[in-house]
């Protein structure tokens, strides 16, 4: 059904919402260029949301007598309501959870977008077996029409697959879904046969089936099998390979976008779709970068599970404790932080801060070092500090700052683990080998808060713990930092 | 050129013209997409995809297309759930990047 000849059945208005359509595009990747500069990133996020604004306000004054306004009133405050509550009242370490919810909600509305193109169809057309509009019909293909029948069950299967997913990572990271289950669902062997069924439906809902009922039972079935999938597919995935997930998921759910385009004919969802799309994959790709891993190794190697027989637990393990750690403070002319997720559960943030504020001002150089895959999404670590007001300019990344330990006295390790793993660098049959990691031992102490010597999410062990100049003080983020300020000040 | 030949195609509706124009469309959306952001600094990797995100849900506009008249009951249901899940989405989306956003100009000024 294309948008634009609904539109033109309404009389008047359909060349000038093109046209709004052109410019809402523009904006849209004016946003999106803006967004990736800090400096312009807000005014980006601004001129996107007007686009949206304008594309949506323009969609709904010219198809005014057409839809039903109660509807669509009803419909969009209740979904502005929500929206803006979440946004709003959720606190900042829940903010990867809520990017996945919002995701999997945008894949949903594809996927049902598409659906009811399909009933709006059937109940036009509703004659049994008789050729149908637009070319939604068997052997459509050779008529030229068949781009709708592929859109919609393109649209059906990836905003399903989106949503599913999401809701899984959205699981995941707020711990409602065991990250280790196993089950039935999930494996590889059923994720086969989910995307084969998925496959064969498609072929089936959108070009095999000879009638409107059989389209509507195969297009059905698609949903279900698609949904499915989408659960098996994010279920067996690691936490600590959350941010690639995330990120292929937000690429999807443009590319659902993208495929209900082709259902509405419409150019400014496609290009909307194709832009979210890519940016999605350029961030999956700087993510698996991260960890030196390649996509299909995120997707179906099972992480952890070779290295569970060989930990063996830990020896020479040295706890301290506040008032060591302050005395080491005192005396620290350098101080390099490494904040992982422990950090973000902790709400520690602004401790740190304050200890490094401490420090700053007793002229101690404080800088922190920031692992592309710390926490639980994309750059969340420079989220949360941000939060806390720490200057951008203390943060570095893992290149500019890794030759920098081996000139430091003392590095403060905060609820990190994995991304500080030296087996990353010298134990080749280690799940992590070859993953890029801050040399954190270089420096002269490292001190590591954590509340035990429990393992990361990559479930191995980590000999840094072990190290000669390695110091465990033990306790809850927040309050182990809080003590290190009482500590050092009363010094 | 046969005129007639054009005219009769366009008559014909706009389905072989639009999925040509369409594909054109997705081709140069991705690579534009690719360009546009081959650099992003680390720190704006979360509000960038979040804002992503937002934008997404451009298929808002499909979705106010699926509560019209012609639509029988149970489409119009799906229709209302679309418009509903889309908004969230899009208010929700745009409204937590600027949060976030805000963090990031706020510190700014304390530096």
């Amino acid at each position: 059904m294309s948008l634009a000849l609904l539109m033109q059945s309404t009389g008047g208005g359909a060349e000038a919402a093109e046209y709004v359509y052109m410019a809402a595009a523009l904006l849209f990747v004016l946003g999106i260029k803006r967004l990736s500069g800090v400096r312009t990133a807000r005014s980006g996020n601004w001129l996107a949301s007007i686009a949206m604004f304008a594309a949506v306000a323009v969609t709904m004054i010219v198809l005014w007598d057409v839809v039903g306004g109660p509807i669509l009133i009803s419909g969009l405050v209740v979904g502005a309501v929500i929206g803006l509550l979440l946004a709003t009242r959720v606190p900042l370490t829940e903010m990867p959870e809520l990017v996945a919810l919002f995701n999997g909600l945008g894949g949903a509305s594809s996927m049902l977008v598409a659906l009811a193109t399909t009933a709006f169809y059937i109940s036009t057309m509703g004659d049994p077996g008789s050729a149908m509009i637009d070319g939604f019909s068997i052997g459509t293909v050779s008529a030229g029409g068949g781009h709708y029948a592929a859109a919609i069950v393109a649209s059906i299967f990836i905003g399903a697959v989106t949503l599913t997913g999401s809701l899984i990572a959205y699981g995941k990271l707020s711990g409602k879904v065991n990250s280790s289950r196993k089950g039935l669902l999930g494996s590889q062997a059923m994720n086969v046969l989910l995307l084969v069924g998925a496959l064969v439906l498609c072929w089936w809902g959108g070009f095999a089936a000879d009638s409107y009922s059989t389209i509507l039972t195969a297009q059905v079935l698609l949903t279900c099998v698609a949904l499915a999938l989408g659960i098996g597919l994010v279920l067996p995935i690691g936490g600590a390979d959350m941010p690639v997930v995330i990120s292929l998921l937000n690429s999807y759910s443009g590319l659902a976008a993208c495929a209900t385009g082709f259902v509405l004919e419409n150019n400014l969802l496609i290009v909307a779709g194709s832009i979210v799309g890519a940016a999605g994959l350029i961030l999956t790709m700087i993510m698996c970068k991260a960890m030196n891993r390649s996509l299909t190794n995120v997707i179906f190697a099972k992480f952890g599970e070779a290295s569970e027989k060989e930990d063996t637990g830990y020896t020479n393990v040295k706890s301290t404790s506040a008032e060591e750690v302050a005395q080491l403070l005192d005396v620290a002319q350098s101080m390099i932080i490494v904040p992982g997720y422990g950090l973000a559960v902790a709400q520690a943030q602004h401790k740190v801060r304050e200890l490094a504020d401490y420090m700053s001002s007793k002229g101690c150089d404080v800088k922190y070092a920031i692992h592309p895959v710390a926490g639980r999404m994309p750059g969340h670590m420079n989220v949360l500090l941000a939060e806390a007001d720490v200057p951008y300019e203390e943060l570095f990344e893992l290149d500019s700052i890794n030759g920098e330990f081996s000139n430091t006295d003392l590095v403060i390790v905060v609820g990190a683990n994995d991304v500080c793993n030296p087996c990353a660098n010298d134990d080749p049959t280690s799940p992590i080998a070859g993953m890029p990691v801050l040399n954190v031992w270089d420096a002269q102490t490292v001190v590591v808060i954590k509340r035990s010597l429990s393992h990361g999410y990559a479930a191995i062990k980590n000999p840094l713990f072990e190290a000669d100049n390695a110091l465990m003080f033990f306790g809850d983020a927040k309050q182990a930092l809080q003590d290190l300020v009482t500590e050092v000040q009363d010094l | 050129m046969n005129y007639a030949l054009i005219a009769a195609s366009e008559a014909d509706g706009s389905n072989v013209r639009f999925i040509v124009i369409g594909l054109w469309v997705l081709l140069l959306g991705i690579f534009l997409g690719f360009e546009l952001i081959s650099k992003v600094p680390p720190t704006l990797h979360t509000p960038l995809m979040s804002g992503a995100n937002a934008i997404s849900g451009i298929t808002l506009v499909g979705a106010i297309a699926c509560v019209g008249a012609d639509y029988p009951g149970w489409g119009k249901v799906i229709g209302f759930l679309a418009i509903v899940f889309a908004t969230v989405n899009v208010v929700g989306g745009f409204v937590v990047t600027d949060r976030m956003l805000g963090m990031f100009g706020s510190k700014k000024k304390g530096s």
